[in-house]
């Protein structure tokens, strides 16, 4: 496998790097990067921890970064998941209210003692690290419940002063969501498999309305809304498929989707094929909305698209 | 009348869904099927997720049925949000109860 650090890879950019990935021979894996700047978004340092810790250290080759901004790689703790030496030296800072490391988690109570130490260390307000907290718990139980991937979820977030936002990048090699959705449904591509888990009510579980006792087919539904709601990117990356929420003015009226594809979005259905699924999630703070108040756009947006379900089944008269 | 603590076990975010079906199985279905009273007593709770309560009460709400269901559950000490993620679960399972499928 190769893969290459650009100079700038966030979610309003990030389609040339994901179409420069390549996926083959994963006994092994490549690093390159711009020689001069990297700057990139945490979903791409999430994606190359993912990558990375299944395949030997020693079939690990990062070429000697030149970059003046390589220090990040090394404070997001890019070598250390990856287990391979760093010569790059830098001077260790505490890092609460900076960024969250990456951080591979497998089991429920992982992520659960995670979010205990996770909030702290934004030092946010409380309406703006529920948001984050509620995002990040919800896409990581996703990962432990659905991707049947030995080595869970790699997540990673970075706060910026400057634009006061958070970007949180996961990233995970299991299944993949066709997979996952096609155990209820019969998805032809993975960017049709995508936009299905997008949709509210849709879990891979059961065709059944309400889901099972443990999945309701809601977490996605809910994070592209609060998203969307701030206005921001949001993307969803997994084999072929790609969808992105793009950013909308923030003069533009709040508006819920059930169908993602309503959405002001862009997709890509042949990308280089991503084994798992990858998330990243931009969360401008101060255009956040109060959480309570975009709960009730998804309440009403839900249940529409429940009553349109129901509607589309409703027996028709036979008119000869 | 069962009192349970949701903040004595998943604190003050509540989104371990397994925590929420151990509380379903071992507290509310027991409870419940002996006709009981339950509180889900969400003081302490500050956020909790959607699949959490998921977790916690549509299976209850499917099998016991709405009526029975919330007719012997009482939410307590819950703030704005946390109300607001209770409704919306209720409701989709209320939309949602009674539409046949090629599954059903």
């Amino acid at each position: 496998m190769k893969i290459h650090l650009p100079n700038s890879a966030f979610l309003g950019n990030i389609d040339p790097f994901l179409r420069g990935f390549d996926p083959s021979g994963s006994d092994s894996l490549e690093i390159t990067a711009n020689e001069k700047w990297i700057s990139v978004h945490p979903v791409v340092l999430s994606m190359i921890a993912a990558l990375g810790v299944r395949v030997r250290p020693d079939h690990i080759k990062c070429v000697p970064l030149e970059a003046k901004s390589k220090h990040y790689l090394v404070r997001m703790g890019l070598f250390r998941i990856l287990n391979i030496p760093s010569v790059i030296r830098v001077v260790e800072h505490e890092p609460a209210g900076r960024f969250i490391p990456i951080t591979q988690i497998r089991t429920s109570d992982e992520l659960t003692k995670f979010m205990t130490e996770m909030i702290p260390l934004l030092h946010l307000g409380f309406d703006q690290a529920k948001t984050i907290g509620y995002i990040v718990s919800e896409l990581v139980r996703n990962v432990i419940e659905h991707a049947s991937s030995e080595h869970g979820a790699f997540l990673c977030a970075q706060y910026y002063v400057k634009s006061n936002a958070i970007r949180i990048g996961i990233a995970d090699t299991g299944v993949g969501i066709k997979k996952t959705i096609n155990q209820a449904y019969s998805a032809t591509t993975d960017l049709e498999a995508i936009q299905l888990a997008l949709r509210p009510g849709i879990t891979g579980t059961t065709r059944r309305e309400g889901g099972t006792e443990q999945n309701a087919g809601a977490g996605l539904f809910f994070i592209k809304s609060i998203v969307g709601a701030s206005r921001d990117f949001f993307v969803i990356y997994s084999g072929n498929g790609f969808y992105k929420l793009l950013k909308r003015p923030p003069s533009s009226r709040l508006r819920l989707n059930a169908d993602p594809f309503k959405d002001r979005h862009s997709t890509e259905g042949d990308l280089p094929y991503w084994q798992g699924t990858v998330v990243g999630v931009d969360i401008t703070l101060d255009q956040t909305k109060e959480f309570s108040l975009l709960l009730d756009a998804i309440h009403k947006t839900y249940t529409s698209a429940i009553r349109e379900r129901r509607k589309a089944r409703y027996k028709k008269p036979r008119f000869i | 009348m069962k009192s349970i603590s949701i903040f004595n076990k998943a604190g003050t975010f509540a989104e371990n869904k397994d925590i929420a079906r151990d509380i379903r199985i071992n507290e509310i279905i027991p409870a419940l099927t002996c006709n009981e009273e339950i509180t889900l007593d969400f003081e302490g709770v500050e956020a909790a997720t959607q699949s959490f309560v998921h977790a916690l009460i549509s299976d209850i709400l499917r099998k016991y049925g709405i009526d029975h269901a919330l007719e012997h559950i009482l939410f307590k000490s819950c703030n704005e949000t946390v109300k607001k993620i209770i409704g919306i679960v209720v409701d989709y399972m209320q939309e949602g109860m009674g539409i046949e499928t090629q599954e059903d």
